[in-house]
């Protein structure tokens, strides 16, 4: 029985791990294990000579919990460093989507008007498609998802959230 | 020092290399090499079990008993899934283990072979760690680093899964020497802030209370000395999970007995009532806290614990302390003798008056019987009958545990093996096979249930092979008591398959496996019964017929708080038949 609380918060967290066969088996088993919430993960080896990779994961629950994940986390063997992005301050997250828009006439038109507010890029286009290229913060991509919605969205693929803290420290 | 050999021979020589004297395993096609080198050494000693989760509890009776780490040898596919049982158990209740397990030929691996299965999947979610190994020139490594991750830190089961191309190939060993996990470091000393906080607090307590548990035991026996020590020191009350039972003496008047769902009922209220608590290697589990908005709402909790993650996970702790138990110990004592800290002695003597009102409660007493043995007797009898001796204690899951727990005093850690956090029927005769390996001429007893017992029985046949004279203590009342407990008081006593039927002859069952059957039926007989199975020196079943229908009280019911226990006789039926409420009967 856990003691009821709605005061659910959203957090970026950053995993440090050894990228060795079964380390994201180990981390997104202990999530669905413990049933913690996923919201976004993003994984891709990023220090090559040392195998390191980094996993960041968004995630929606009570600060009770989110405590929790960050100590489960840091149990695993392989992980080296859990930093919480949203607890430590200011830092940068940012998404790319690929958007895929069908129409003809005055849609088109629509959809190009909107995609120049919004930055997003036309990287693959016929006489009644177009594919943006968009990069932002969740809530711009989704913003511009909606947008899209009525115009002619057929397809949509998002890469998660990348996420690294401002400042010139290390985590 | 590093030298060429098979991987077979590698496991051989790492075994040797971490000091490992048993084995626990059983053989099959992915692990032939390895048993063809056990075959071919007399280092390591293998005992054969009958179930591979019999080679994982056994494994955890001798790891516990003794404080080294438990080694299993199991086979791919069956051999592997049999040991998942023993792996969880181990997890939970924090056991270090390593469990070997052969798998199919590399190139075979997600092919469905026969006897394939994932294993490192399969036991990702129960072990603390676990490997495959691809490559024989990793194979040392791994197996050290393995008893490393298993014994250090919050210990646990580790499996190393080694597929049979790679105990067959040639590659390099390097011993244990040097090796240490890349990243992990557990944190053994607690932060000095937090400990000076924490002593001014355990100082400047009024009603203070000790709640420890099974960190203490796994932490070795320095830190069961440092508890003693500090408690005394202090004067302050104490009582322990079912896990931690033996790290204090049950038979020191500052010693509440065990606290929790079927904890006395001073344990529970002075959890209820306590200013401070002091909980030192626990963590604060369900069967603990009951309710946990209602779970002693007034205190201030100090939690010290190897594992951050046990922080703050049920209970919001006022101070934490992550580090090993017996050097946070170590450093409060200094501490405390530094400052000569003095306790509250007025307080003191207050709180203990109203510890001896709870006491006087009497919680766990029953009304003797002169024509049926009443379990708690028999228990008591057992406890009165073999404390003088070199005694270690298995049990099974389920009544007899918890009187067990409450009725034998354990006044040394280490001698008392019971499955806590996981609950596993069966534990307690394979148990009783590792520890009487590790203690070859110990009395080992496993105060058992005769359902529980029936789930490892096959191990006896373990126990007649290597002579291993273990003493099966089964609490007969035909029923699955526990089971037919929570019937009573939660399904209007309709007892669905919890009544043992058709169940086997104990006595001939005994001898068929080799061993000695015993049987007990009246109070008068069972001193002289219990007497003549401690001088018998072969593996002995006692067949203790007691009262069927005995419950086991106090119990605080699911959904209650640690001030509303039922008492057993102040209880009347009806009052037994509403005693848990309709949110309390989800709960398990």
């Amino acid at each position: 029985m856990s003691i009821k609380d709605d005061n659910k918060e959203q957090h970026t967290i950053s995993i440090l791990v050894d990228n060795e066969p079964g380390v994201l088996a180990r981390v997104i088993g202990l999530f669905s294990g413990r049933g913690y919430n996923i919201d976004s993960l993003t994984v891709t080896e990023t220090e090559h000579d040392i195998h390191l990779s980094r996993i960041t994961i968004v995630t929606t629950a009570t600060p009770m919990i989110i405590e929790q994940i960050k100590r489960q986390l840091e149990r695993l063997v392989p992980v080296h460093r859990v930093t919480d992005l949203t607890t430590i301050g200011a830092s940068l997250e940012r998404e790319l989507a690929l958007i895929k828009v069908t129409g003809t006439g005055e849609f088109r038109v629509e959809a190009l008007r909107l995609a120049e507010a919004f930055r997003a890029h036309v990287v693959d286009a016929s006489i009644e498609h177009f594919v943006f290229e968009i990069t932002g913060r969740i809530s711009k991509i989704e913003q511009f998802i909606s947008l899209m919605q009525p115009i002619g969205l057929v397809e949509v693929a998002r890469t998660g959230v990348a996420a690294i803290s401002r400042g010139k420290d290390r985590m | 020092m590093s030298r060429q050999m098979t991987g077979a021979q590698m496991v051989m020589e790492a075994l040797a290399d971490q000091n490992v004297e048993h084995i626990f395993g059983y053989p099959g096609g992915a692990v032939l090499p390895i048993y063809d080198e056990i075959f071919q050494q007399d280092k390591v000693e293998h005992i054969l079990v009958r179930h591979e989760q019999g080679a994982t509890h056994a494994a955890e009776g001798y790891a516990r008993s003794t404080g080294k780490v438990g080694v299993v040898l199991v086979t791919s596919g069956p051999g592997a899934t049999n040991a998942v049982t023993g792996l969880t158990d181990a997890l939970m209740d924090s056991i270090p283990m390593v469990c070997i397990s052969g798998q199919v030929a590399t190139h075979l691996i997600g092919n469905d072979a026969f006897q394939e299965c994932d294993t490192v999947g399969i036991t990702r979610p129960c072990t603390k760690h676990n490997y495959l190994v691809k490559d024989v020139n990793d194979l040392a490594r791994v197996l050290h680093e393995a008893f490393v991750v298993a014994s250090s830190g919050r210990p646990g089961p580790v499996v190393v899964d080694i597929p049979k191309d790679i105990q067959f190939a040639t590659g390099t060993y390097q011993g244990p020497s040097n090796i240490s996990h890349k990243t992990y470091r557990p944190r053994l000393k607690g932060d000095e802030e937090s400990i000076r906080h924490a002593v001014d607090v355990i100082a400047n307590a009024k009603r203070p209370i000790f709640y420890t548990g099974g960190g203490v035991i796994n932490s070795g026996t320095v830190a069961s000395q440092l508890l003693r020590q500090f408690v005394q020191l202090t004067g302050y009350p104490i009582t322990s999970t079912l896990m931690g039972l033996g790290a204090y003496p049950a038979s020191d008047p500052q010693f509440l007995g065990m606290l929790g769902m079927h904890g006395t009922y001073e344990a529970n209220m002075c959890m209820h009532d306590c200013d401070v608590m002091i909980n030192i290697g626990a963590r604060f589990d369900d069967r603990i806290t009951g309710r946990l908005d209602a779970f002693s709402p007034n205190s201030t909790k100090i939690h010290v614990d190897i594992d951050p993650s046990s922080i703050n996970k049920n209970i919001k702790a006022d101070i934490p302390i992550i580090g090993d138990v017996a050097y946070v110990l170590e450093d409060m004592l200094r501490i405390w003798q530094a400052r000569s800290a003095q306790v509250d002695h007025d307080a003191l003597e207050q709180w203990w008056q109203q510890i001896k009102g709870w006491r006087a409660k009497d919680c766990l007493g029953y009304k003797k019987r002169d024509d049926v043995i009443m379990p708690q007797h028999a228990i008591q009898r057992l406890y009165e009958l073999t404390k003088d001796k070199d005694t270690y204690i298995s049990t099974e899951v389920g009544q007899h545990q918890m009187w067990a727990a409450q009725f034998y005093k354990f006044d040394e850690p280490n001698r008392w093996m019971t499955s806590g956090g996981l609950g596993t029927m069966g534990y307690g005769l394979p148990a009783a096979v590792g520890i009487q390996v590790a203690h070859p001429n110990s009395l080992v007893i496993d105060i058992a249930g005769e359902a529980s017992v029936q789930m490892t029985m096959q191990e006896m046949s373990t126990a007649a092979q290597y002579n291993l004279p273990i003493k099966i203590f089964i609490l007969n009342n035909e029923y699955m008591g526990m089971v037919r407990q929570w019937q009573q008081l939660l399904h209007g006593a309709r007892y669905s398959s919890s009544y043992s039927e058709a169940l086997p002859d104990f006595v001939k069952l005994a001898e068929a496996y080799g061993g000695v059957g015993i049987r007990a039926e009246k109070p008068d007989e069972l001193d002289d019964a219990i007497m003549e199975m401690i001088g018998n020196d072969k593996p002995v079943l006692f067949d203790c017929c007691v009262h069927k229908v005995a419950n086991c009280f106090p119990m605080i019911p699911s959904g209650a708080a640690h001030n509303e226990m039922l008492l057993g006789d102040d209880e009347n039926d009806t009052e037994l038949d509403n005693a848990i409420s309709e949110e309390g009967k989800v709960l398990v």
